[in-house]
């Protein structure tokens, strides 16, 4: 039908110079479009109505934010349905859906960013990162607490012991999980052995961190009496954590390999462990490595395995194989449950929250690392 | 610099299923060899046993002899990776290592080895081998930069130029053009035409046209049915398999009735 009206039209205009030329006819494809304005005029349109709906049932912030946002997606998805078709209409809904549950998800890591940051960042000064609570009694809390002078202690040794433990448990699970995952990809080959330690790594993802403590309290009694508390203990705990989350994002990045590769290898006459040491493995690396990081990530808060296994201590203490050690996690618990002066608690709460900052930030700081590992180790792209 | 091989009653198996069945062959040395056929009858299959790639998949075997230069590669106490040294082979899609450089992709079977090789030698090395690919005067600015920034058929040359730098006996390649356009496959062409003043060259091709072009003598595969085993149907110079084949199944292969 279009053709026909295109072909007549010039001959149209030909014969009747003077007419005026035929307004253009409809797009026969196109449909009802709302305008650029509609979103943000239904969205203004919610939060007014949102506003009004909450104040019958007295206004809150969280009601008014779920008024809006209801009115807002239904609202949208009415209207788009009735100018735009139904198609359309079950498009915005979904859309407008996948945007509040990513909302919703964003909550809670906003709200403990901004907590932790509100009541953390007040008790970070130089004194705090660089001293110990070796020697801070109740009565220097008080002192600050009814004359004012300045929270002492700090967690210098709790950071210490983190970065100690969990460089331990580090060096213990990197090449147990990396050989096992190895040998799983390369030379298990699905195996009766290989199903088997696939099997038990599984039920090694799924310990409770404690039972993973106790274990590692249990073993170290069998060789050094009922009272061996250490940081080694502690790193023995936490790398029965990181092994199984070491071995599968291991095992994974060496799947990915292609087999062409190891194929070249082998046809260049280079023997296997040589390609896998040196091909498949650097190939893998950077997913090896941002792995690595993510199971320090997940470690790095541990607090039960922490206090069966390390005890808890207030001086600096960087010997890992004696004495008892703190970990950050080990002294928010101890600050919070047990203030250093049981009557003034501030500054004690105080160091608790400026100890939660710098293990967030610390996680923060792996887990840049291992996006600037992974960038680092990729195979190198361009001309 | 090149060894002939002899295949004597060879049979190749999968576990339990026997992929190719009763193959004897005398590859001449110098010279270029194609094996063709329809997909699936083993050609690939076979071409792998030629220097024991074919067990490094699970479950692959053999019984029966290959000899080169009447050395059965198959003899017990013979180490694979030793064969693999004598006969190189390039894939069917080019696979330069990724984390390596042109120069390193080209050493790589000095490097991973952990050969010791002094500089110039390298350096010598580098430019004879990727010469003999014909890919020098299009990298030589480029030593150091990825092998994966090259085109498709650069970095099969790479992977040719990485093969001769081991200095095989023999050179197998599997569709080594199947990947490529018409133009990388000239160029490989003509560099399987030099290749074998120097080495055994043995090329499977789906590309009829292609073993026309650059082989000296044409074995054709088939196979009866799925499931059944492929067998060696005819082997005489490419010539007489294209011009005046003895078998009925080879006529009706290279002039396309089936297939």
């Amino acid at each position: 039908m279009n053709a026909v009206t295109a072909n007549k039209l010039p001959n149209d205009s030909r014969q009747q110079p003077g007419k005026p030329p035929v307004a253009r006819k409809r797009n026969s494809l196109s449909k009802g479009l709302l305008p650029r304005w509609a979103a943000p005029g239904i969205a203004v349109g919610s939060l007014i109505l949102g506003a009004a709906a909450s104040t019958l049932g007295g206004f809150s912030v969280a009601s008014f934010a779920i008024y809006a946002a209801v009115i807002f997606v239904v609202a949208s998805a009415i209207i788009t349905t009735l100018v735009e078709g139904p198609r359309r209409g079950r498009n915005a809904l979904a859309t407008h859906l996948v945007y509040a549950a990513f909302l919703l998800a964003l909550i809670p890591l906003a709200s403990v960013l901004f907590t932790v940051l509100q009541k953390g960042l007040p008790g970070i000064n130089t004194h705090f990162l660089f001293h110990s609570m070796n020697g801070i009694t109740g009565a220097a809390d008080n002192a600050s607490v009814e004359d004012g002078t300045p929270v002492l202690g700090g967690a210098y040794h709790a950071v210490l012991g983190t970065l100690l433990i969990t460089l331990w448990s580090t060096l213990i699970s990197v090449p147990v999980g990396m050989l096992t995952a190895i040998y799983l990809v390369e030379y298990g080959k699905n195996g009766p052995l290989a199903r088997g330690i696939t099997f038990f790594v599984d039920v090694m993802t799924g310990i409770p961190s404690i039972v993973a403590g106790l274990f590692a309290t249990a073993l170290f009694a069998v060789i050094m009496g009922p009272t061996a508390r250490m940081g080694i203990v502690a790193a023995v705990a936490l790398s029965v954590l990181m092994i199984p989350t070491v071995v599968r994002s291991t095992e994974e990045m060496l799947k990915i390999v292609p087999n062409e590769l190891r194929e070249a290898a082998y046809a260049l006459g280079v023997r296997k462990w040589r390609t896998i040491a040196k091909v498949v493995i650097p190939t893998a690396i950077s997913g090896i490595a941002s792995g690595v990081t993510l199971a320090i990530a997940r470690v790095i808060g541990e607090t039960a395995p922490i206090l069966v296994t390390a005890g808890l201590a207030n001086n600096i203490n960087v010997n890992v194989f004696g004495n008892w050690m703190a970990t950050l996690p080990t002294f928010i618990y101890y600050q919070i449950l047990t203030p250093t002066s049981p009557t003034n608690v501030d500054p004690s709460i105080q160091r608790a929250w400026a100890a939660a900052l710098l293990l967030i930030a610390m996680v923060m700081v792996l887990n840049l690392g291992a996006r600037l590992i992974a960038g680092l180790f990729a195979p190198k792209k361009g001309r | 610099m090149s060894k002939r091989i002899d295949v004597k009653d060879l049979n190749v198996y999968y576990t339990n299923f026997l992929a190719v069945e009763d193959v004897s062959i005398e590859i001449e040395a110098k010279s270029v060899t194609a094996f063709i056929g329809p997909s699936g009858c083993g050609k690939s299959t076979f071409l792998r046993t030629l220097n024991r790639m074919h067990e490094v998949i699970p479950g692959g075997r053999v019984e029966g002899e290959v000899l080169l230069d009447g050395d059965n590669l198959y003899e017990s106490g013979v180490d694979p990776v030793t064969v693999r040294s004598q006969i190189g082979m390039v894939f069917q899609r080019p696979n330069p290592f990724p984390t390596m450089s042109i120069k390193d992709n080209v050493l790589a079977g000095v490097k991973l080895n952990n050969k010791k090789i002094s500089r110039s030698d390298a350096d010598a090395l580098v430019e004879k081998s990727l010469r003999g690919a014909n890919l020098w005067n299009e990298v030589k600015d480029r030593l150091d930069k990825p092998g994966s920034g090259l085109s498709g058929g650069q970095q099969q040359r790479l992977c040719i130029a990485r093969t001769i730098a081991v200095k095989p006996q023999v050179i197998l390649m599997d569709e080594p053009c199947s990947a490529l356009d018409p133009i990388s496959t000239l160029a490989i062409e003509d560099l399987i035409n030099e290749l074998k003043n120097e080495f055994t060259v043995v090329i499977v091709t789906h590309n009829m046209q292609q073993a026309a072009r650059v082989s000296d003598k044409t074995a054709f595969f088939n196979i009866a049915g799925t499931g059944k085993p492929g067998k060696l149907i005819e082997y005489a110079d490419t010539t007489t398999i294209f011009s005046n084949p003895g078998v009925k199944a080879t006529e009706d292969y290279v002039s396309g009735r089936f297939g």
